[in-house]
């Protein structure tokens, strides 16, 4: 095949629509189709079976988040962050709550901050597993990891359920706080999943990890190098299987993180299998956290008592919280000018970042690992498309 | 009377049982009619009983591989009128219901003709296939010495079909799935050829009873000389089994269908009943490639020990055929699916040489079947290694550069 | 070899197929209809108004229209109009009232956020989620008589809390009583010391009461938020 084709950007497309090569084909993926995870479209330009060209198209689910947290007060907009990114509620809401408290400059009680980290981890494991079973249900497999996946995430949306009262619409941060104070049955609940979640990746990876099937599927597929990555502002997970050690968690120390003993998966390769298995190896590092974390509990407030609830009216200002989310770096820009509602609503979503490197890895690829290569970039349109 | 004669009496009777019912139904008939009737009371009995598999295999197919996944499956479906869920076994006709009462949606742009013709087709090349089949010892319906060559040429056919679907729809996802349909039957028409060539050769004949008969007997007394249990008939098991879920476009070989891509591939465009006989021809191929399969490699309707020969044949043969549909199942629950350029090169750069030193193995075995005494073992060993070193050294071949990693951590 | 981890993941399914017939960590299944899941107390779906008793629901309603929910509602869902005239509530003490309250639970979100602003307890989350409606519209909009569920029903569904929120009513309650006990005495002194000086106007009595079934009415206004800040 032609390797002007394979340069990003795709700037020669037509040129090599000669009697050798025959003509190209367009077909349109989505938005309705099986594997775009939700209304995403991909307007793919093939030769044969191997892609020239990828255009993609979002924006079907937008629903002016931004305007919208504009026109709401500071408290309004935290259910609202629930459905960013609707797999984990509990970052979005976490990464807000961290920018309304720096704007107001409003403390947190350790309790609530080790909480904070409790659900963050609780979440890391719900998208990663869901990310892994969608991966593979992309792949083909008729269900099987993803069911699996679907189990155990249903235990940890009824952890969320018994905390929060929602499964996954949590609402569950307050600026300076939590919501509601974790019983000790449910400590304790926590403490029997996250034991035994170990014993779940380790036959969720004997189905999977070591199938010649996906490696074969997945290895040296869709790479992205580490150079673009950086460029195209890509986080989370999909940095570090290029290898790029980048971790806010470590970075940023935010929070109670840097009391936590855990180590950061690299990938090197910055393919799909890199990206799949840096997040399996996350899972395993979140389990030590949250082990961590569960055991060094404190006693002690979960709410700043001092914090407003109604008529909250931060200082004029402006301030950007971010936390590590299970997609990449999850963060709010906010510009108060006093009064209840912010005058500047701005959210940084990972995965409509991380999109933007779509077409990048697909050239040159075929249909079916376009597929895949979509499905390792973790998207929720949800957050995509606001 | 003695337990033994009694069984062997009872076997015999239950053994030509279904031969029996049909003269008894035909026997009234004039003489030069009877053949007529007899085939055709032959044919409709056998799609009655595969049309019956038909429906409790995509039933035993969902609910399998809903355990497998940990969920019940399709269990809500009543028996109509006495409102009774009995597991949902009237599942399968709630389906047909379905299937029938739901709008036939032909596109504009199709071509009308291949369009209904290509469902058509694809069911009647399907039930071409597994008429040849022996399902017992009297139980052949089809009986001539080319079987073998029958059974795929008929086979191949289906494969045409599909590609007509694909066309005839006029649908960018259907025109793909076509030609990864073609492009699949040419690779694995030639390995599941080439691991039927050594049953062939060994039975002197390509008539299917002929090869059953040649599996027939007992070494050591108890190790059914079926041709799985040798080391180039387990070998061409292997190769055939796997041909086979690629030419059934089952998992981990169901490019045309792709789902995940190319949202049902050549399916796209059908609905209703045409999709149902889509399905219906799925399962047919499935069922004829599994009975296939027995009959040249598990020793067709024999019985696996002596002692149990009086269950008939019939019984034996369903038996095995369910085992393999069941191991369909677990495949497609388990693996997913290989991309188009790896199952090209997994038939051509691994099942075809396998397939081809295989016939050496066999012309060994067949050879050396004289060989008895230490020769036996020498026999096996050297049969063992002409199978398992070229399944190693090709096998690293084509795994080159996909492997587990590892990976390291930063600080 | 070639197809090992094939075989390992044909293991594994086989181990989910035997294990879901008899390890209920891997069959989680719950046939809905027949069988009912489980809620945690804390589950929330939807408000509903607390009245004080089953029998006059619209009678002892403890909202008393001041519409803070209505503002702070971030989809908008809830619509109140103040009632004209009073009415007595529970404790017989007159109220403004909702001359209608209603939730347009196509919109609501069930966010909870009217329930932790709500100064009167007035308002709290339901568990109900069998609420299909053949109609878009009207069936969707809930009135006050159909959000209107008494206090019981919210012991039912939420003890603890329940438990909470009326423990801290009846402190309020004393607390309010003690204080208009005072002010009445503090306003009889003050009277005594006005016919004694038989000019000076009576002092008014302190806004907390009106928190109170004993307080003396008037428009309500929200509780300080320092108060409320860290409940629930």
């Amino acid at each position: 095949m032609n390797p002007e084709l394979l340069t990003p950007g795709g700037a020669n497309v037509r040129a090599v629509h000669d009697a050798f090569h025959g003509d190209l084909l367009e077909v349109s993926m989505g938005p309705h189709h099986p594997s775009t995870h939700g209304v995403f479209r991909m307007i793919v330009t093939l030769d044969g079976e191997r892609i020239v060209k990828l255009k993609p198209v979002f924006g079907y689910l937008h629903r002016n988040h931004e305007k919208l947290g504009e026109t709401v007060s500071y408290l309004g907009s935290m259910p609202y962050t629930d459905r960013l990114d609707y797999l984990s509620a509990m970052t979005n809401n976490w990464a807000y709550a961290i920018a309304v408290e720096k704007l107001a400059g409003q403390p947190v009680p350790e309790r609530a901050e080790y909480v904070r980290v409790i659900l963050a981890e609780l979440t890391r494991l719900l998208n990663h597993t869901c990310l892994a079973g969608f991966l593979m249900q992309d792949c083909g497999c008729s269900g099987t990891p993803l069911m699996y996946a679907f189990r155990e995430r249903e235990k940890i949306l009824d952890l969320f359920e018994s905390l929060s009262g929602s499964r996954m619409m949590c609402n569950y941060q307050r600026f300076g706080g939590c919501r509601v104070d974790p019983t000790p049955a449910w400590v304790d609940a926590t403490r029997t999943l996250v034991g035994n979640y170990g014993a779940f990746l380790d036959e969720f990876e004997a189905l999977l990890t070591g199938n010649e099937i996906i490696m074969a599927r997945t290895q040296g597929v869709g790479v992205l190098s580490a150079a673009l990555a950086i460029n195209a502002g890509v986080t989370g997970p999909m940095l570090r299987a290029t290898g790029v050690a980048s971790d806010l968690r470590k970075s940023d120390a935010y929070g109670v993180y840097p009391r936590f003993q855990f180590r950061v998966p690299l990938g090197a390769h910055g393919d799909v299998y890199d990206r799949y298995m840096v997040r399996v190896l996350e899972m395993r590092e979140s389990i030590r956290i949250l082990e961590q974390a569960l055991a060094g509990l404190p006693g002690g407030p979960i709410m700043d008592p001092k914090a407003k609830l109604r008529g909250f009216r931060p200082k004029a200002g402006e301030a950007y919280g971010r936390i590590e989310g299970p997609k990449g770096e999850i963060g709010f820009y906010l510009v108060s000018d006093g009064g209840p509602n912010p005058l500047r609503y701005r959210v940084r979503p990972p995965s409509f970042i991380n999109l933007t490197v779509l077409e990048d890895m697909c050239l040159g690829q075929t249909v079916a690992d376009a597929v895949i290569i979509l499905g390792s970039v973790d998207i929720v349109l949800g957050e995509v498309d606001r | 009377m003695n337990a033994a004669l009694l069984f062997a009496t009872t076997g015999s009777v239950l053994e030509t049982l279904p031969v029996t019912l049909r003269d008894l139904v035909t026997g009234w008939l004039p003489e030069p009619l009877r053949w007529l009737v007899n085939s055709l009371v032959g044919v409709g009995t056998l799609l009655a009983v595969i049309g019956l598999l038909f429906a409790y295999l995509t039933l035993a197919e969902r609910k399998i591989l809903g355990r497998i996944q940990n969920r019940p499956g399709p269990n809500r479906t009543p028996i109509p009128f006495i409102n009774l869920r009995f597991f949902g076994l009237a599942q399968p006709f709630a389906d047909g219901v379905k299937a029938i009462t739901k709008e036939d949606v032909v596109p504009d742009g199709a071509d009308k003709v291949l369009h209904f013709l290509a469902p058509v087709a694809l069911l009647a090349f399907s039930i071409m296939t597994l008429g040849v089949i022996p399902y017992g010892r009297h139980l052949v319906l089809l009986e001539f010495d080319a079987a073998v060559l029958y059974f795929f040429a008929a086979g191949a056919a289906t494969e045409l079909a599909v590609f007509m679907a694909g066309w005839a729809s006029r649908n960018k996802y259907s025109l793909l799935a076509a030609m990864r349909a073609l492009a699949q039957l040419i690779s694995y028409e030639l390995p599941l050829l080439l691991s039927v060539v050594p049953a062939v050769m060994l039975a002197g004949s390509l008539a299917l009873p002929a090869i059953v008969e040649a599996q027939g007997g007992w070494s050591y007394g108890f190790l059914p000389q079926w041709h799985v249990f040798t080391p180039w008939g387990f070998a061409g098991f292997i190769i055939f089994f796997i041909s086979a879920l690629a030419e059934s476009n089952r998992s981990p070989f169901d490019l045309p269908e792709a789902e995940s891509e190319l949202i049902a591939g050549h399916l796209t465009e059908y609905s209703g009943f045409k999709y149902a006989l889509f399905f219906m021809a799925e399962y047919f191929g499935m069922c004829a490639l599994s009975g296939m399969g027995v009959t040249l490699f598990l020793g067709g309707w024999q019985a696996p020990l002596p002692f149990l020969e009086f269950i008939p044949s019939y019984v034996w043969f369903g038996v095995k055929l369910l085992s393999l549909l069941l191991v369909f199942i677990w495949i497609r629950a388990t693996f997913p699916r290989l991309r188009m350029d790896q199952l090209t090169r997994f038939a051509w750069k691994f099942l075809v040489p396998l397939a081809l030193i295989n016939l050496g193995t066999a012309a060994f075995w067949s050879l050396t079947a004289g060989w008895s005494g230490p020769l036996q073992f020498v026999r096996w060993a050297v049969a063992l290694a002409l199978v398992l070193v070229p399944f190693t050294l090709l096998g690293r071949r084509l795994s080159a550069g996909v492997a587990p990693r590892t990976y390291r951590y930063a600080t | 070899m070639l197809g090992s981890g094939l075989l390992q993941g044909l293991a594994v399914t086989a181990k989910n197929f035997v294990g879901s017939f008899h390890d209920p960590a891997r069959y989680t299944t719950v046939e809905y209809p027949e069988v009912k899941p489980a809620l945690p107390e804390a589950y929330r779906n939807f408000p509903f108004l607390v009245s004080e008793n089953a029998t006059d629901p619209m009678g002892t309603l403890r909202c008393v229209a001041c519409q803070i929910c209505e503002k702070e509602c971030p989809p908008q869902c809830i619509y109140i109009e103040k009632s004209k005239d009073k009415k007595p509530d529970a404790a017989g003490k007159p109220q403004i009232y909702p001359a209608i309250f209603a939730i347009d639970t196509s919109v609501c979100m069930s966010c909870q956020i009217c329930v932790e602003v709500c100064p009167f307890d007035a308002i709290k989350m339901d568990q109900v989620f069998e609420i299909a409606t053949t109609t878009r519209f009207e069936a969707l909009l809930l009135n006050r008589e159909q959000l209107a569920k008494p206090n019981s029903y919210y012991h039912g569904i939420h003890p603890t809390e329940a438990a909470e929120v009326d423990a801290r009513l009846a402190a309020d309650r004393k607390a309010a009583e003690e204080k208009a006990q005072a002010a009445a005495a503090a306003k009889a002194a003050a009277a005594a010391a006005a016919a004694a000086k038989a000019a000076s106007p009576a002092p008014k009595a302190p806004d907390e009461s009106r928190r109170s079934p004993q307080g003396e009415g008037g428009p309500p206004t929200p509780k300080p938020q320092s108060e409320r800040g860290a409940v629930s």
